[in-house]
Parts: C-alpha cells; sequence; structure tokens
C-alpha cells in the first residue's frame, strides 16, 4: 500500500498458519460468511430505504388522500355566479403553511346545483382566473382558455376543468379533495350531476366527465 | 523557505499526494491545446468550486421548510450580514454554470474529444450536464416562491401524463398529495445531499479521465482516428510537440476561470439575487408563473407544440434526446474529428443554437399568454373612438368589457394571443366577423352565451371600421361577377 515505505519483510504468511488446504478452506469460509453478512445488512438497510423513499406513492384507488371539507355557507355562493373559495387541505403537516391552502372555484348554476372545478389548469396546472365579464376562467401560462361550465374553450388544455365532487351538508357546501389534480389522477372521481338545459347550444363544447 | 520545504517534506512523506500532484502538473498534452477553446471545462468546475461555497453558505440561514422557506429568503436578503450578495452570487453563478457546461459541450463536440477513447468521459460528461440541470430546477425549488410552487405543478402536470405510472410519478415527486412542506424537503435533500453528491463524484472522475487520457488535440481534416493507431500516434504527437500543463495551458485556464467568476460577481452586484417573488400560496391566484432563464424554452416549447403531440412529444423526446447524445460516442466514435469535415455536427449545432435562442426569445415575452388587465388597464384610445358613431363606440365598450383585448391587441396594446384587431375588417367580411364573434374557431372561444344581439351588432359595428391605414374593407365574393382583389388578396 504505501510505495516508499521501506519494507524488510516481504508479505509471507504467519508462521502461525496450518496445512495450505485447511488454511484456504477456513479463508473461503470467512470470505463466504463476510459476504452473507453483509448482503444481509444490505438487504436490512437498503429495504426500508427504498420503501421509505417510495413511501409517499399511493395507490391509484378513488379514495386515497382524498376527504370531505367544507368551503362555508351556501349564502356565501349567490346563485348564478362563480366565486373563489378556499380550503386547508385535509392532509397538512407542521410545515406546510401556506402552501396547504388551496383555492377553488364554485360555480353556484341555480337553485343548489354547483359545480366545483380546482384552481389547476388540465393543461399543467397553473392557477386559472375566472372573467365574469367574457364568461371564461383563462390560464396566464399557456394561455388555456374555459367556459363557465369548465368545458375547454380554446388553448392547449386536452379536457375541461377538473372538478371536486361534492354534497350540501347542513347548508354548507363541502368537496371531496385532498390532492393535486392532474391528468393522471384528477380531483373527482365521478361525473358531477348536470344534466342542464343549455340556454344556447355552442358549437365544438366537447366536455369530459372527470375520470 | 527552507522551513516550508521542510514542513512540505514532512506532509508529504505522510500524505503521499505530492506525486500525483507533480504528475499532473507536468503532464505533456499536445501543444496547439494550450488554447482559449480549451478552457470551457476548467471555468465550468471553478464556477461548481464557488456554487458550493455559496451555497453551504446560503444553508446556514435558510430554513427548509414549507411554512418558513420564503420567509427565511427575506431574512437572509435583509438581515443577514451579506446575504443578498451571496444569495446573488449562487443564483447568478448557476445561470453561468449552466451555460459554461454548454458551452464545454458545444466545443467537445465540434473538436470532436468524444471520439476514441474518451468515449465515457463524454457519456459522463452528459450525466454531468443532466445533473447540472437538475441542480438548476430543485435550486429553483429552493426559492419557494410563487414561481417555484407553479413550477412544481408543472412538473407535477407532466409526470401526470405518464401512462400506467403518472399517479405514482407524482406521489413521487411531492412526497405527498399536494405540492407543500414535504414536497420541499425532498427537493432540499436532492438539492444539498444527493445530486452534489453525485455531481463532485462524477466531476472527479471526469477530471481524471481527462488527465489519464490525455487532452484532446487539436483536431486537423484528414487526421482520422482508428482503434489501432490512434494511442501511439497521440503519445507521439505529446512527446514531440508537447508542453506541460501547467503553465502552457493552466495560465489560460486559470484567466478564463478568474475572468468568469469576475463576471458572476460583477452580475450579483449589479441585479442582486433572483427573487424571491410572491410567498408560495396558491390561493393567491393573480400569479403569472414564469420559470427561470434556462427552462423558458422549455416553457414555450409546452405552449406552442400542438395540443395532441404534445403528451407524446413531452414523454418520447426527452429520452431520445438524452439517448443520442449518450450513445453519440458509440455510434461515431471514429473518423474525422475536425468539424471542418463533419458538416451534418455543424448544422445539429447551429440548428439547436437558433431553436434555443428563439425560443427562450419567445418564453421571455410568451405572446401566447393572455393579459390578463389589458381590458381595464389599455384604453381603447383616442383613434378608435374618433369619428366614431354611437353605436360603434358602444362596441368599443362591448370590446374593452368582454376582456377581448386580453388576447387582442389594438394600437399594440393588449394581448398577443390571437391577432391584432387593427386591420381585422379588411380580413373578416360584416358576416365573417359575426360567425367568428358567435362562434368563435381558430383557438378563440365562442361568444355566443355572453354576448346580447345588440352587443353583438355594436361590436361588429365597430371592428368593421378597423381596416389599418384606411385599407379596403374585405367583402364576400358575389356569386356572379368578378370576384374583388381586395378580398381575394385578404384571404
Amino acid at each position: 500500500m504505501s510505495p516508499s515505505a521501506p519494507t524488510n519483510d516481504p508479505p509471507t504468511e504467519p508462521p502461525t498458519a496450518g496445512p495450505p488446504a485447511k488454511r484456504s478452506g477456513r479463508r473461503g469460509f470467512l470470505m463466504l460468511l463476510g459476504v452473507a453478512l453483509n448482503s444481509l445488512a444490505a438487504l436490512l438497510i437498503g429495504v426500508p430505504v427504498l420503501r421509505y423513499f417510495f413511501g409517499p406513492v399511493k395507490k391509484q384507488e378513488a379514495d386515497t388522500n382524498q376527504a370531505w371539507v367544507t368551503l362555508g355557507s351556501l349564502t356565501s355562493f349567490p346563485e348564478g355566479e362563480t366565486r373563489l373559495a378556499r380550503y386547508r387541505n385535509p392532509f397538512t403537516g407542521a410545515s406546510d403553511g401556506t402552501t396547504a391552502d388551496i383555492p377553488c372555484w364554485v360555480r353556484h348554476i341555480r337553485g343548489g346545483t354547483f359545480q366545483v372545478f380546482a384552481i389547476n389548469c388540465a393543461h399543467l396546472g397553473c392557477p386559472v382566473r375566472w372573467f365574469p365579464q367574457s364568461g371564461l376562467f383563462l390560464c396566464p401560462c399557456h394561455g388555456g382558455a374555459y367556459y363557465e361550465d369548465g368545458a375547454p374553450a380554446a388553448g392547449p388544455p386536452p379536457r375541461g376543468l377538473f372538478e371536486h365532487r361534492h354534497k350540501i351538508e347542513g347548508g354548507s357546501l363541502a368537496i371531496l379533495a385532498g390532492r393535486l389534480p392532474t391528468l393522471a389522477r384528477s380531483a373527482c372521481n365521478s361525473p358531477p350531476p348536470l344534466p342542464l338545459p343549455s340556454p344556447s347550444p355552442s358549437p365544438s363544447r366537447k366536455r369530459l366527465p372527470c375520470v | 523557505m527552507r522551513l516550508i520545504r521542510a514542513l512540505g517534506g514532512w506532509l508529504d512523506r505522510r500524505l503521499q499526494i505530492g506525486d500525483t500532484i507533480l504528475g499532473v502538473v507536468k503532464h505533456r498534452i499536445p501543444r496547439a491545446t494550450a488554447s482559449w477553446f480549451y478552457v470551457f471545462g476548467s471555468v465550468s468546475f471553478t464556477l461548481f468550486l464557488i456554487q458550493i461555497a455559496t451555497g453551504i453558505c446560503l444553508a446556514f440561514a435558510y430554513v427548509p421548510s414549507g411554512g418558513e422557506a420564503w420567509n427565511s429568503l427575506h431574512a437572509l436578503d435583509a438581515r443577514q450580514s451579506i446575504g443578498w450578495f451571496l444569495r446573488a452570487t449562487h443564483g447568478w453563478g448557476s445561470t453561468f454554470m449552466v451555460g459554461l457546461v454548454l458551452v464545454h459541450m458545444v466545443q467537445v463536440f465540434l473538436f470532436g474529444a468524444f471520439k476514441y477513447p474518451r468515449e465515457l468521459t463524454w457519456i459522463l460528461g452528459v450525466v454531468l450536464l443532466l445533473l447540472t440541470l437538475g441542480m438548476a430546477f430543485t435550486g429553483q425549488v429552493m426559492r419557494f416562491d410563487q414561481d417555484a410552487y407553479w413550477g412544481l405543478g408543472i412538473g407535477a402536470s407532466i409526470m401526470g401524463r405518464v401512462p400506467l405510472l403518472g399517479a405514482r410519478l407524482v406521489d413521487l415527486l411531492l412526497g405527498g398529495p399536494i405540492i407543500a412542506g414535504d414536497t420541499l424537503s425532498r427537493f432540499f435533500a436532492l438539492h444539498v445531499f444527493v445530486i452534489p453528491g453525485l455531481l463532485i463524484g462524477f466531476v472527479g472522475l471526469h477530471v481524471l479521465m481527462v488527465i489519464k487520457l490525455g487532452v484532446n488535440e487539436w483536431p486537423m481534416p484528414g487526421r482520422i482516428v482508428t482503434r489501432d493507431r490512434y494511442v501511439r500516434e497521440y503519445e507521439a504527437l505529446v512527446h514531440e510537440d508537447g508542453v506541460p500543463f501547467v503553465p502552457d495551458a493552466f495560465k489560460r485556464d486559470l484567466t478564463a476561470a478568474g475572468l468568469a467568476v469576475l463576471a458572476v460577481i460583477a452580475c450579483a452586484a449589479a441585479f442582486g439575487p433572483f427573487g424571491p417573488s410572491g410567498p408560495p400560496d396558491p390561493t393567491i391566484i393573480q400569479a403569472v408563473p414564469r420559470p427561470d432563464f434556462f427552462f423558458l424554452w422549455l416553457y414555450a416549447v409546452l405552449s406552442l407544440l400542438p395540443s395532441g403531440m404534445e403528451t407524446p412529444l413531452l414523454l418520447i423526446a426527452p429520452p431520445i434526446g438524452i439517448a443520442l447524445l449518450l450513445a453519440l460516442p458509440l455510434l461515431s466514435g471514429f473518423g474525422e474529428k475536425s468539424w471542418r469535415r463533419r458538416p451534418l455536427s455543424v448544422l445539429v449545432v447551429l440548428f439547436a443554437g437558433a431553436a434555443f435562442v428563439s425560443l427562450t426569445g419567445l418564453g421571455a415575452t410568451a405572446p401566447w399568454s393572455p393579459k390578463m388587465q389589458a381590458w381595464s388597464e389599455s384604453p381603447p384610445g383616442a383613434r378608435a373612438l374618433a369619428h366614431r358613431s354611437p353605436r360603434e363606440r358602444q362596441g368599443v365598450l362591448v370590446l374593452q368589457n368582454k376582456q377581448c383585448r386580453n388576447c387582442h391587441s389594438l394600437d399594440g396594446l393588449g394581448g398577443h394571443r390571437g391577432p391584432p384587431l387593427d386591420a381585422v375588417a379588411t380580413r373578416l367580411a360584416h358576416d365573417d366577423l359575426i360567425r367568428q364573434v358567435l362562434q368563435g374557431g381558430g383557438n378563440m372561444p365562442a361568444y355566443a352565451k355572453n354576448l346580447s344581439p345588440p352587443e353583438v351588432t355594436a361590436l361588429v359595428s365597430f371592428l368593421e371600421t378597423l381596416r389599418g391605414s384606411d385599407l379596403p374593407p374585405a367583402r364576400d365574393p358575389a356569386p356572379s361577377g368578378p370576384i374583388p382583389t381586395a378580398s381575394s388578396a385578404a384571404r
């Protein structure tokens, strides 16, 4: 190992070594034992490390990481209007700060019929903004546009806005929420009740149910 | 002097490192490579050292917590003595480092340095480039401001498009169901431990290979690389026409590295630290997220791709691109090194450069994004209102109030998502205007449900007055008789 260190005695076997055959057998066993012990140790460390790393990965089942949260009293969502609501994400840690305050758009269509849209554009997740004057949701990132019912109107979005499943409980609106909606896993898991008579059928309005 | 020598001798008897250093210092390189073209690797390395030093300093004050990170940046800038400068140096250092790594790669590519026997050095270099970009992206997340928050949303949305595994990849990226504290912790570990650790190890190996295999000789047209002769020829070249690495090449490396660091410092002092933009609060929906400089091109690509091609291209193009880069020396490991004899390579570099510059320019201006405030902050202007009938002026009101100008400009003010309206009546006749407004199409929403018939009439009557500098209006071709030239030209 040390090239410049003068060594008088060449690295020969220690004098107490037994017959060559027996010694190599014992050395072989020791090597085997060492490898086996370290493989076991690597397994016992490696498996927990991997499990830990992949810990956040949840199965694709619909109800993982979702819970009902209330958005507030029905009176705060006047009929015919679309308003921004916010809720504290039901799964939150101590260090989340403001990031766990999630906004969503609540559309009170009429007479207690609601649509609740996730804030995230279906294209790449940027926050869409509602413009009541022109009845459009516009995305600031890549120019996606949606109609008031969430159907895609223009731009790159491959589908309509993500919707939250919702229910009315004791005079307040509750939604099923808890995870970032993406194309792989949208916010809601069943088509919302929406048999709406459209006053003027507009062309090219493809409405995808939430998957 | 004698004391220093004695101390040095004492140390080296124990460290046993003097011979190695002396070997590196004295190792001979081809005379022509003691050139300014060969400094970019050393400069990138120096910038990496700056990043390590400033990064460690930032970690003293930074709090990697979803609720605290943003505030800790402000404390770093304002309260920590000279903290703003270190943060600025780290930010500008990262920009310069990515840039110089790319320049280094282009030089190595054009000079054929990836060919036999330096294939693995190139492959390792590609890995280093990816790690550097990984540092740039995770570093942007460390700022944990609005841009970082929505940037993570974009990353998660791209992951969500992966078939079958999408949902799991999103979970893995975010470290939880939403972008939150766990996400930041994950990216902190990546930015501070995982990627730098890999970078340090691979940079060491990369440099070691450069020293062991020798600096790539200056490529001459007609000097062909072959497996059986190259190493012998290289050794002969270094023997006959070689110079020691120090000082002949080193002095240029040293000067260039010094200049680069001074440039980083100058930028940091003049322009200050990057961000942070608004706090990472998703309920502030007035955010207009923009990526850092080196991801602007990607941002442009994501808006310009036709939506049908988007997912396949996003998921297939990057792996193919990376695979091509990695496989390059295996596909073209021998033959001509000189860029004078490799026109395709030059073309590839020019094309990539032009694409990068133009896409970055587009990403910086983002003409595809609606201007969210244009309808209320850009007045119609006197020119649009002068000599207009009351109905046409009513149309101006409709145009403003229905946010048409968020996407359409008038007199240069407004969005550029759609075409400017200054001369719209020379392109569309009366009926076409009505149809376009009501039905939309061509990437414009339909407004039938949002405009009353009088509003449509007023709007269209105003639009019909927009003919640029008094060009003839568009007309529908008459059912019989000659077609008017203006209309046919406008179509």
